[in-house]
């Protein structure tokens, strides 16, 4: 396990391209994740005030 | 033929395609996830350190899939751009300018990974090796196509004057990638081209095969998700649209 | 074609300051490298070529936003946009005018700015020649990118972000070819490559800007 770690004695290069990669992939899918509820939720609102005020 | 080209006019209603769209993504996670978990317990785990440059080879699994990602992508949004301009399909409009952020993160993820492999192996974060400049190059491609369609007004408009940017420059990668292996290869003199394995066993070549194909169901992942965004945005008004803020609210 | 290439270099004449700014910018730049970089004969003939370039193609930038923004600004852009004229060859007129009043200038001034940098004269007719095949090129690519943001606010700096990574292969077989030429060995390769370029843009180039404008301002 130790040794999965340290890669040799490249761990610093190994897992920070890693985790830059994860960061960047997650956030690709997180990011249009949330603007997908936030518009489905400001259209939701702006019906609701509509048919209130008919 | 009448049923393809009817397909496609179906594919092309924005409606059917964000049903389509729902129905699809889990799928494709599914399959991305698999494929990833798969490339990198195997890449990381089963492969043995290369011989030359012990475990620092490992980055080779999300560098060169990164590389493949950002070239793939840049001609997808080209393709769809050419759809957009000459059929006049928002589908193809959307698909374009959602997959420019995700073929520049790709880019960038290319750019970073190498920075870190070149260091430990030839001690600079920079080589001006001819893959890592032409990637570079690429980036600002992408770039000008995201800069491109914030700075203009209407959505519609922005979408095809950053099809016709995409066309300019697919024409263009070819052009740029052999002028820099040609400037590369008179200015770097005799060293071999640094990240060319001269052969790759079949232990490393696996996982870095599945790592691809588990980039290209993340890609067609973050893809639609994008455009589901796009489509819902620009329907607002619709019918189909209200329907579907009403089953999520 | 003709009337519209005649019509924008006698308006290009009396806008004095669309071509000379540029000219002066070639120069200015080409003047601040040896200040930033010391005096070293050796060093200035290695970077020379480049630096001329560089130079060239940056004035080339600038210059290029005057194309199309003075008849977006009175209207006559549109005007040329209905015209029964095939739009890809008024934009090549329009483009064809546009270097020569802008690009030959600096073709002419690059070999007295090359004494300056200590380039010798075997490189002289190399540097001649890559500008003269380069710069069209450059017009030409520029076009699209000025068809593609004449209607911005800021289009000068969106421009240079577009077009740059474009003329990225034109500079570099250029600089190739006159090192080339210093080094004694045979430029043919390179100077077909900037031809081919050439051939290429001019085919391409007026149809890709007459797409685009008709989207940015059609």
């Amino acid at each position: 396990m130790r040794e999965f770690l340290q890669m040799g004695g490249y761990a610093f290069y190994v897992w920070t391209s890693y985790a830059v990669a994860a960061v960047a992939l997650i956030a690709n899918i997180v990011v249009p994740l949330r603007q997908h509820r936030r518009l489905l939720a400001r259209i939701a609102r702006r019906a609701r005030r509509r048919s209130a005020g008919e | 033929m009448n049923i393809v080209v009817r397909y496609f006019h179906t594919l092309g209603s924005p409606p059917y395609f964000y049903r389509l769209a729902q129905r699809l993504i889990p799928w494709l996670a599914a399959a991305c996830a698999a494929l990833i978990a798969g490339g990198l317990y195997l890449g990381l785990v089963e492969a043995p350190p290369d011989y030359q440059q012990g475990e620092s080879y490992r980055i080779i699994f999300v560098h060169v899939p990164s590389a493949w990602m950002s070239l793939f992508i840049y001609v997808v949004m080209a393709g769809a751009g050419l759809v957009a301009l000459v059929w006049r399909v928002k589908i193809a409009e959307a698909m374009a300018v959602a997959s420019a952020p995700i073929g520049a993160t790709f880019t960038f993820l290319a750019l970073v990974t190498g920075s870190l492999w070149g260091k430990p192996m030839w001690g600079a974060w920079w080589v001006w090796d001819a893959r890592l400049t032409s990637e570079l190059v690429l980036l600002f491609l992408y770039l000008g196509v995201i800069a491109l369609y914030g700075a203009i007004e209407d959505r519609r408009t922005a979408a095809r004057a950053v099809a016709v940017l995409a066309l300019v420059g697919v024409v263009n990668i070819p052009i740029i990638h052999y002028s820099v292996e040609w400037w590369n290869t008179l200015h770097q003199g005799p060293t071999v081209t640094k990240f060319d394995a001269p052969s790759i066993h079949i232990s490393m070549l696996i996982p870095l095969l599945l790592m691809a194909a588990g980039f290209m169901f993340y890609y067609a992942v973050a893809l639609l998700l994008r455009v589901r965004c796009a489509l819902i945005d620009r329907e607002q008004g619709s019918k189909w649209v209200g329907e579907i803020a009403g089953e999520k609210a | 074609m003709w009337a519209l290439f005649r019509r924008d270099v006698v308006l290009a004449f009396r806008r004095r300051g669309d071509v000379v700014q540029p000219l002066v910018f070639f120069v200015l730049v080409v003047t601040l490298v040896p200040l930033a970089v010391g005096a070293d004969v050796a060093l200035l003939k290695s970077i020379g070529p480049g630096i001329i370039w560089v130079g060239a193609l940056l004035a080339s930038l600038l210059a290029q936003e005057s194309l199309f923004r003075s008849d977006f600004e009175d209207g006559s852009l549109e005007q040329l946009l209905l015209s029964p004229y095939p739009l890809p060859l008024l934009v090549l007129a329009k483009i064809a005018a546009h270097w020569m009043v802008t690009s030959v200038p600096l073709i002419v001034v690059a070999p007295l700015l090359a004494v300056l940098l200590r380039l010798p004269s075997e490189g002289m007719s190399a540097l001649v020649l890559t500008l003269v095949l380069g710069t069209p090129v450059l017009s030409l690519i520029g076009a699209i990118g000025v068809a593609l943001t004449v209607g911005l606010q800021k289009g000068g700096v969106m421009l240079s972000l577009l077009i740059l990574p474009l003329y990225v292969p034109v500079l570099i077989v250029a600089t190739l070819a006159v090192d080339a030429a210093l080094a004694g060995l045979p430029v043919s390769a390179q100077l077909y490559f900037l031809g081919a370029l050439l051939v290429g843009a001019l085919t391409l180039a007026p149809i890709a800007g007459a797409a685009a404008l008709r989207i940015s301002v059609g």
